[in-house]
């Protein structure tokens, strides 16, 4: 090996200036970082992808014969709640393991001792989420339509529930950076990632009206930001009229966000870890 | 001129299980720029905590910690710029290339992607990665990994590199490949603080030497200072019986005046020589005394020989409470 002259050398007056542009430029590396992991990932990408079609013909074909929901159609009832139920499980999940894997690697400690913005690696990952999550839609839309999903309120409405859908998304990645980078290993992390999911996906009007519920439960399941969030979807697609749901779920979303967005990077930041 | 480091009476203490444990306690210890400063001791002596606090991760709960004059606590930002940390795992990202990993790092550090993807190929190069480099980090050898590990410390050209027991785990080629890049390192000028275990490692790259012990610096010296005190090679006779061990020893008393270490249960006698001729001198005596050896060898002064010379006790590795809530690969 021949010893090079060192043509530069990092200097602590030439750090780099913390602002806007310097924050975007790291969000942007650490989600191209992301998507790749999203990309060489075959069980990634087989979540994305072949899960929600499992569930989309599972459900309609397994329980659409024996249920009985407003409007008669099943498959127009339940197509929204396993769009939701994909995108939930897909950021918590990729987040949460995600996340979990980079502490245990020691490549955080790597991203902590150089100067990058705090927020910049966990917006990065999250922002990279979205991607994924759109992928993940555009299948399950695709297929939907296959057998018989119908979009009848037109472009616009439909644009407005996947965008919407996308922002639900993003704010519960955030919940699962959260969760990863609380819990001690990638192990732990998948099921405490996972655990709580079940209920919170099945305490909704995602897979049956809430009208059967017992009413203690109904009272929970007719607010939660599961329901807002299927109901809006179903509006914006079949074209019954939303209202309130929308709004509920922007409100749900925004506060999520916010909320784990903050613990996330305040956990991330903290030095005593 | 301002040191590369500077850290004065810095304590820090964690909170386990099983009570509060002090890692560092009212810790010296300053190392000029432009030399390769090791740091000596068993697990769990503070080393690691050391390197985390001038590394910015962790926040002392008393004393001084400087780099380069800038307090790693109110200058974090700008001391991140200057150093390069090298853990004691591949702190590399598996799914992407050897040559990403690189790219990735220089980007965040604030190089331009030409400038990047440059500084890597230079890298690759020099740390002999580039017929590897457009592979997968996860079908990297243990060695391959610690190599690229240090070469994305060293995207931004750091004047201060941290070494946290680099050669833990690695196989006696890729560990004296690693020797020669840290040889590399020091005559370009980096300064680099090294943690180890093994007391051959820090003689062969540190330029001085502070010996960890429980959070404190128990001694500090040139590497010759330190084996002066430590002893030499030692030689390690294997012998057949009780008895031979006891004449064996009664000559080596008599006749050398060096009162050799024996185990009566391995029936093995170790005493210090100071170069080969000892050694020779040390056979021939006991096959003159028709004393038959079993196996001999000569052995290295270890860390357990420099605690036993500095502290009169062997080095105990103390509860870390950082590895016992997180067990890491490779072990420490």
């Amino acid at each position: 090996m021949v010893a090079m002259a060192v043509e530069f050398r990092s200097d602590p007056a030439q750090a780099p200036r913390r602002g806007p542009g310097w924050w975007f430029s790291g969000v942007s590396e650490m989600a191209r970082r992301n998507i790749r992991h999203i990309l060489r990932s075959p069980e990634l990408v087989a979540y994305a992808l072949i899960q929600p079609v499992m569930f989309v013909l599972l459900f309609t074909y397994v329980f659409g014969g024996a249920m009985h929901v407003p409007g008669g159609n099943y498959k127009q009832f339940l197509l929204p709640g396993i769009f939701v139920q994909m995108v939930l499980f897909g950021s918590v999940f990729g987040t949460t393991v995600g996340v979990s894997t980079d502490l245990r690697s020691g490549i955080m400690d790597r991203f902590r001792s150089m100067p990058i913005s705090r927020s910049a690696v966990l917006v990065g990952r999250t922002v990279s989420e979205i991607l994924r999550n759109l992928v993940s839609v555009a299948v399950m839309i695709v297929v939907g339509l296959l057998i018989g999903f119908r979009l009848d309120d037109g472009l616009l409405p439909a644009l407005g529930g996947l965008a919407l859908l996308l922002f639900f998304g993003y704010a519960m990645s955030w919940l699962g950076v959260y969760v990863g980078m609380s819990t001690g290993s990638p192990n732990a992390a998948q099921s405490a990632g996972l655990t709580w999911l079940f209920p919170f996906t099945f305490l909704s009007s995602a897979f049956a009206p809430t009208g059967s519920m017992p009413g203690w439960l109904q009272a929970y399941a007719d607010h939660s930001p599961m329901t807002t969030m299927v109901d809006s979807v179903r509006g914006l697609s079949d074209g019954t009229p939303v209202g309130s749901e929308v709004l509920q779920t922007l409100a749900w979303s925004a506060g999520v966000t916010l909320l784990f967005g903050t613990l996330a990077v305040r956990k991330y930041a903290s030095q005593s870890r | 001129m301002t040191a590369a480091v500077l850290v004065a009476g810095v304590s820090k203490r964690f909170e386990s299980k099983r009570g509060a444990v002090t890692a560092l306690d009212n810790l010296e210890l300053t190392v000029d720029e432009g030399t390769v400063h090791g740091l000596l001791g068993p697990n769990g002596a503070g080393k690691t905590t050391v390197v985390r606090i001038l590394s910015t991760l962790l926040r002392p709960d008393e004393g001084r910690a400087e780099v380069f004059g800038l307090d790693v606590g109110k200058d974090a930002w700008r001391v991140r710029a200057a150093i390069g940390l090298t853990g004691q795992t591949a702190a590399v990202d598996d799914l992407l290339t050897g040559r990403e990993n690189l790219r990735m790092v220089g980007r965040l550090f604030g190089l331009s992607g030409a400038r990047a993807a440059a500084r890597a190929d230079e890298l690759l190069t020099r740390f002999d990665l580039l017929e590897a480099a457009d592979r997968q980090v996860k079908t990297y050898s243990g060695g391959m990994g610690r190599r690229l590990d240090l070469a994305a410390s060293l995207m931004a050209a750091p004047r201060l590199l941290f070494l946290d027991e680099p050669t833990t785990g690695l196989d006696p080629r890729s560990r004296r490949e690693l020797w020669g890049l840290v040889k590399e390192l020091r005559q370009e000028g980096t300064t680099v603080l090294l943690t180890t275990q093994y007391l051959e490692e820090a003689d062969q790259l540190a330029d001085s030497l502070s010996v960890l012990d429980r959070g404190r610096v128990i001694a500090h010296g040139t590497p010759d200072q330190l084996k002066a005190e430590v002893g030499s090679d030692w030689v390690d006779v294997a012998l057949a019986d009780g008895e031979a061990l006891d004449r064996a020893r009664a000559l080596l008393v008599d006749r050398l005046g060096v009162d050799p270490v024996v185990d009566r249960e391995t029936l093995r006698m170790q005493a210090p020589v100071s170069d080969g001729t000892e050694l020779t001198g040390v056979m021939s005596l006991l096959k003159d005394g028709g004393i038959v050896v079993g196996d001999v060898a000569l052995r290295r002064p270890t860390l357990d020989d420099v605690f036993l010379a500095v502290t009169g006790h062997p080095a105990e590795p103390a509860p870390d409470p950082r590895q016992s809530s997180k067990k890491r690969k490779g072990g420490r």
